[in-house]
This record gives C-alpha cells, sequence and structure tokens, in this order.
C-alpha cells in the first residue's frame, strides 16, 4: 500500500511544454496546478494554423493536449504570478489578484515571446503597411483569410526574410532561434499554395535544415512550388508610391547587390526569452546565458534543474526549440520533477 | 505609411542639445561650396535666438577628409582634435558645435574612441602636450549646428516672415531632406531620430510648413563619399550615387531638397548640371532641376534675409522658382553683387539645365 502524501507541483505557463508536463505528471498522481496568465491555453502553438513538417493543424495538437489536462489538471487561466518563495519546506506562489498557492515544486514552463521587428527599423514593420510577421501571415491562413497587401491587391511578388532578431548581434541575439528557416519554407509553400501565381522569395543565410523532413520540405519548396532562395541579409526596405517596397539585399553567392520590389514583405521572427521568463528567474536568482533564457544546472545532463532546489524548468524559457524538441523536454522534465517529488519526505 | 510607427522611433532618438554658451567650430570646405549658411548660422543664433556662440580664431580643419580619405592618420586626427578642445576648454566654453556632419561624427567617433579605450585618451593627451603644451577638457555637449536649428525650429518659426507652403495654391511645398551620413548613421543615438528615419530635419520641415516626401532611395548617400569623389577614377559612382536618388525622388515632384552636411549640398546640386549636360536630363519642372538648400538657408530665407546674402547665388539649380512659391522678396538685378556692389561676375548658362538666368535671357 502507498502511504506516500501526495506530492504538489505548480507548473508556470500553459503553453505546450506546460500543458504537456502538467498532463504527465498528473499521470504519475502528482497534484497538478498549471497558472496561465493568458486566457487562453496554448501559447504561441494555439495561433498557427499548421505545424512543420507533417503540416498538420495545429488546433489538433492543441486539442490533444486539453484533453490529456482536462480532469486530472488544476488549470488557472488568467493568473499571474506575482511572487514565489520558500517557506516550511514549501512553495508559496502569490498571483496578481493576491490568490496564495502552495506547492513542493515549481516547473517554469514560461517560454519565450518573438522579437519585436521593430528594433530592426531599417525593416519598416510598423511604418510600411506591407511589411507583416511571420506571426501575422499565420494569423491570416489560420483565420481563413485571403492573403492581400494593405491595398487590398493580390501579392504578386513576396519576400521572406529570414532570421529577424535572430544571428544578429547588432539586435542583441546573437544565437539562432531554430525554427524560423523550417517556418519560412512552410510559409512560403503555404504562400504558393494560396496564390499559385505569385512570385515567393527566400532570403536567407543559411537554412538550417536539421530536423526530420526539413529538407525534403526544402526540395519540395523549391521543385514543385518554384520558391526562390536568395542567400543574402536584408539590407533596407522602402516604400514606393503605390505601397510595394523596394528592398536591397546582398546576393552572396553572386556576389551582387540585389534590388527589387516586391508587394509584401514576411518577417520571420526568432525567440527571445519572454517577460515571464525574465521576470521569474530573476526573482529567483536563476543563471542565465548570454542569450538572456535560464541556463539549467547542466546543460548536458541536468537540463531541467536550476540552481534553486524544487524550481525546474522546461520547454522553450531554455532557448528556442520547435513543437517536437519542445514535448521531448517537457517529458524529460517531468521525469526530474518526478524524481524530485518522490524523493520528498 | 504609418506615421505613428516613425514618431515612435524618433521618440527613442531623442538627444541632450545644449541650450547656450555655443564653442562654434566651422567646416574646412562649406565657406566655398555655401558662403553664406555659417555666417547664417552665427546670425540667428546671436540675432534671432540671442544665444551666446564663440568661434576661436585659430581653431582648424577636424581633418576628418583626409582621415576618411586614408590620408590623416588617427593619432594626427585625434591630436587635431584634442587641440580644438583645448581652445574651447582656454575660451571657457564646453558646448561644442561643429558646423560639419564630417566633423560631428569625428568629434563623436573621438569621444566614443576615448571612453573605450582610455589609454587612448591618454596617448592624445600627451602628443598634444608635447606638440602645443596645453591642456583640455572634454566637451559637456556636442551638437551639430543642425541639433540647435532644430532645437530652437519653433522659435524660429515665430518669427519667420514665410512657409514652406506655395503662396499660389495655400499648400505645403513637398521637401526631401537629406542628411548626411556621418550625422547619425556610425552613431545612430548621437542624431535626432536616428539613422533609419533622421527626424532633425524632418521636424525644422514640419514646424515650417513644409510635407516631407519619403521616397525609396532616401537613405543612400549623396555621392559625396570621400573616396567616390576625391579619387578622381571614383567620380563615375559618386555622380552615379545621386542620380540614382534624383531617379528615385522625381516621382514625388519635390518642390526642394534640404540637407545638413556640406558635401551633399554640393553634390546634388552641381551632379544635377552633369547630369544634364552628359543625358541631357533633368529633375525639376520645364528643364529646370530640383533646388537644394542648406538648412540655415532655408531658416534664413523664411526669416526674410536677402537670399543673396545667404549665398544662394553660388547654386547650380536655380533658387528663384522656389523664391517665388513662396513668395520670398528678392531682387533680381543684385543676384551677382558682392559686398559694396562688387560685380562677381556672371556664369554660363548650361546648355541643358534652365536657369533663372537663361530663362531671363529667353524672355528678352
Amino acid at each position: 500500500m502507498n502511504t506516500q502524501k501526495t506530492k504538489s507541483v505548480i507548473v508556470i505557463g500553459a503553453g505546450i511544454a506546460g500543458m504537456e508536463s502538467s498532463a504527465q505528471l498528473a499521470s504519475f498522481g502528482h497534484q497538478v496546478t498549471l497558472l496561465e496568465k493568458e486566457k487562453v491555453v496554448g501559447g504561441h502553438v494555439a495561433n498557427w494554423e499548421r505545424l512543420f513538417p507533417t503540416m498538420k493543424p495545429a488546433s489538433e495538437i492543441i486539442d490533444l493536449l486539453k484533453t490529456d489536462i482536462m480532469n486530472n489538471v488544476n488549470v488557472q487561466l488568467d493568473a499571474e504570478v506575482f511572487k514565489i518563495e520558500f517557506s516550511n519546506q514549501e512553495f508559496i506562489v502569490t498571483l496578481t489578484d493576491g490568490q496564495i498557492l502552495k506547492s513542493d515544486a515549481v516547473l517554469l514552463a514560461t517560454g519565450y515571446d518573438l522579437f519585436d521587428p521593430r528594433g530592426k527599423e531599417e525593416y519598416g514593420y510598423g511604418i510600411y503597411d506591407n511589411v507583416i510577421t511571420s506571426a501575422e501571415l499565420e494569423a491570416v491562413f489560420k483565420n481563413g483569410k485571403e492573403l492581400k497587401t494593405s491595398t487590398g491587391k493580390t501579392p504578386k511578388r513576396v519576400g521572406i526574410i529570414h532570421c529577424v532578431g535572430s544571428r544578429d548581434i547588432k539586435a542583441g541575439n546573437q544565437y539562432c532561434s531554430n525554427v524560423c528557416c523550417i517556418t519560412g519554407v512552410k510559409q512560403a509553400i503555404e504562400i504558393k499554395e494560396a496564390v499559385p501565381d505569385a512570385e515567393v522569395f527566400c532570403f536567407y543565410m543559411d537554412l538550417r535544415m536539421f530536423g526530420r523532413y526539413f529538407e525534403d520540405m526544402y526540395l519540395k519548396a523549391q521543385e514543385k512550388y518554384g520558391v526562390q532562395f536568395v542567400r543574402g541579409r536584408l539590407s533596407e526596405a522602402c516604400e514606393n508610391q503605390d505601397g510595394s517596397l523596394i528592398i536591397k539585399v546582398e546576393d552572396t553567392l553572386a556576389s551582387k547587390p540585389l534590388k527589387m520590389t516586391v508587394d509584401l514583405i514576411v518577417l520571420l521572427l526568432g525567440f527571445e526569452a519572454s517577460k515571464g521568463t525574465t521576470s521569474l528567474g530573476k526573482m529567483l536568482h536563476l543563471n542565465f546565458g548570454d542569450d538572456r533564457f535560464i541556463s539549467p544546472t547542466n546543460e548536458h545532463l541536468l537540463r531541467h534543474n536550476t540552481k534553486m532546489e524544487g524550481i525546474f524548468v522546461a520547454g522553450t524559457c531554455t532557448g528556442p526549440k520547435s513543437i517536437i524538441a519542445t514535448i521531448s523536454d517537457a517529458r524529460g522534465a517531468v521525469i526530474t520533477v518526478n524524481n524530485y517529488l518522490n524523493n520528498l519526505n | 505609411m504609418n506615421i505613428e510607427g516613425k514618431k515612435a522611433i524618433w521618440k527613442d532618438y531623442q538627444k541632450d542639445i545644449a541650450d547656450d554658451s555655443y564653442f562654434y567650430v566651422r567646416s574646412c570646405v562649406r565657406q566655398n561650396f555655401l558662403p553664406g549658411s555659417e555666417t547664417t548660422f552665427i546670425r540667428i543664433v546671436r540675432e534671432e535666438l540671442g544665444k551666446d556662440i564663440y568661434e576661436h580664431p585659430c581653431h582648424t580643419t577636424c581633418t576628418g577628409i583626409g582621415y576618411h580619405g586614408d590620408i590623416v592618420p588617427v593619432d594626427t586626427m585625434m591630436t587635431v582634435v584634442a587641440r580644438q578642445f583645448a581652445l574651447m576648454t582656454e575660451a571657457g566654453y564646453e558646448n561644442l558645435v561643429p558646423s560639419c556632419i564630417t566633423s560631428f561624427g569625428i568629434y563623436t567617433e573621438v569621444l566614443d574612441t576615448w571612453h573605450h579605450f582610455p589609454e587612448v585618451e591618454a596617448r592624445v593627451r600627451e602628443y598634444l602636450r608635447m606638440a602645443t603644451g596645453r591642456e583640455f577638457k572634454i566637451p559637456a555637449n556636442i551638437a551639430h549646428a543642425s541639433d540647435i536649428i532644430y532645437k530652437f525650429r519653433k522659435e524660429i518659426a515665430t518669427k519667420a516672415m514665410y512657409k514652406l507652403i506655395n503662396k499660389n495654391t495655400g499648400k505645403p511645398l513637398k521637401v526631401v531632406e537629406h542628411i548626411g551620413c556621418h550625422y547619425s548613421k556610425m552613431f545612430p543615438e548621437k542624431g535626432v531620430g536616428g539613422a533609419e528615419y533622421p527626424y532633425v530635419l524632418v521636424g525644422m520641415i514640419e514646424e515650417w510648413g513644409g510635407e516631407v516626401v519619403d521616397y525609396p532611395e532616401r537613405r543612400h548617400c549623396c555621392g559625396f563619399g570621400f573616396r567616390q569623389y576625391l579619387v578622381q577614377a571614383n567620380r563615375g559612382f559618386s555622380i552615379s550615387c545621386s542620380r540614382k536618388k534624383f531617379e528615385s525622388m522625381q516621382d514625388y515632384e519635390p518642390d526642394m531638397i534640404i540637407t545638413n552636411c556640406p558635401g551633399c549640398p554640393m553634390f546634388l546640386d552641381k551632379w544635377q548640371y552633369a547630369i544634364s549636360e552628359l543625358e541631357g536630363k533633368t529633375y525639376g519642372k520645364d528643364g529646370m532641376g530640383i533646388p537644394v538648400f542648406t538648412y540655415e538657408e532655408v531658416a534664413g530665407m523664411l526669416l526674410g534675409y536677402d537670399p543673396w546674402d545667404l549665398g544662394m547665388q553660388v547654386h547650380q539649380v536655380a533658387v528663384e522658382p522656389l523664391l517665388d512659391k513662396i513668395g520670398v522678396s528678392y531682387d533680381a538685378s543684385r543676384k551677382y553683387l558682392g559686398i559694396n556692389n562688387k560685380n562677381l561676375g556672371q556664369p554660363k548658362s548650361p546648355n541643358v539645365l534652365v536657369t533663372a538666368k537663361s530663362l531671363l535671357s529667353e524672355s528678352l
């Protein structure tokens, strides 16, 4: 007979890492509270229409994860953490509405924010109407809208700009955001599906097709859809009188400057540590890497532990990850947290 | 175009500009290129704004053109800069106001270098001591002269006799603004409005009634670029830079171009003549060019100063059509008269570019 007292854990952040880890921790018999500052669960993935490389609907993944947390997890929405303290062998989590929760462990799944492209002033986001982000393009697809320019025209030529806020020392982010390359390929295909006559150009530094099927998708984009990949970084975008955009790029394979007009620019936004990741990490005096994501105790073997006993990390709060990697990471965190809880007196 | 997006960026790039007591250092080329602009700046600051501005008779070039042209070594340049600072210190001033954009960039670059490498500052101090026996204080404030006019643009507007408005249509004049590269492209935080959407001239144009033209090649270099022009073999590149800008802006039918750099008005003005001779092409209406001005000339013109006292007679592209659009009063017969009515001589009319003189000849 198991006489052990039920252990409790608070998971902060109901993106896919928080949802997956909550469901799995609950399945191990722990009492799980999942806190989400927004009014819905699903994090960034909930804003996506289809997922690379399978092209499955994102809603399918979110629905499955929702099913898993439906019965055994105490989900609190609109619940923002104000303070986390450790006292009398337990964590005391105070929410901004004054509610106080207690637990034996805390798992941070506070994720990432998208890079604010206004920081790349020369790209003209927020100034030129036909410069949009990958997230905004995803919203067009998700909401079943037609792809149009700001003046309501069907774009004939679209430029997709890779590495916006990634691998860019001047933008303050030296690191690679992992998923933008394949997102660009996916969205290029989706644009061609939506507007078959449109010319789509991807401007990249390197194409990092590291995941299974990524390379296949990249080849398909070229061979089946005719997406053109140009190795070169955008130097600036300017607006014509008709709202179209002149872009200047260096084609580094041809060793020539390139200037062309496009109707729409899509900026593939990189990841940054979310405000929640930053504020909670600082509150708990955790270690951060130079990339400003949380550093676990050991990058190789203790990827879910932090310098503070009882505080664990999962998902993209420790750096950019794909959905597949995030789910795997969440499950790894579950094992670590479960072992910790089981070893508590 | 979403102007709110620009305003958000402009908010991020505001700088401290000293309120009074300026130590003015002149450009080494502007007095030839644009002979009335620096005098006009001093006149506006002293007489219109009532500020104290001083220029030391012994100050020199900053060596910026030589430095960027790979002729003057960096230590020499820094020592000359240190001497300028020493003159300012000796004169009891601490707010440096360079007339030249390159100088502004040079002073900013030197101070930034010294900030990051104090041992370099110590070395340069020693060079200056050995060469001249002088000492200096680091300036409390460095603002380009256009920053000063920007800071007091509202005061100038209240005193102005004219606005950047077409007197016949009542509509704002369409103005191209061109910022010197070294104003903020090297140190965006040192320029009003930053590097991508500089506000320093936009603020003046808006305040004085004009409408800014945002054309695709707005950011492109005017074509001076030191080695582009100073090395004779590169001059084709220089003129092609200017041409690229004219081609890009002409569809917007700008009434005028305003600049804040010594080189830009020179090249944007004179290359219009060269292009007209080479290609038979002009960028203004009826064979005219697009007139090019310094911000001091524009401020002086709106304040009612005589255009010929402002030095506008040395412009290649005729200014008269713009003066007429605004309604500025001028005496055409005095255009080429200097001090004490000395006849300065009249240039020949170009073959293609229509000037006020050639218009006048035709009407005669």
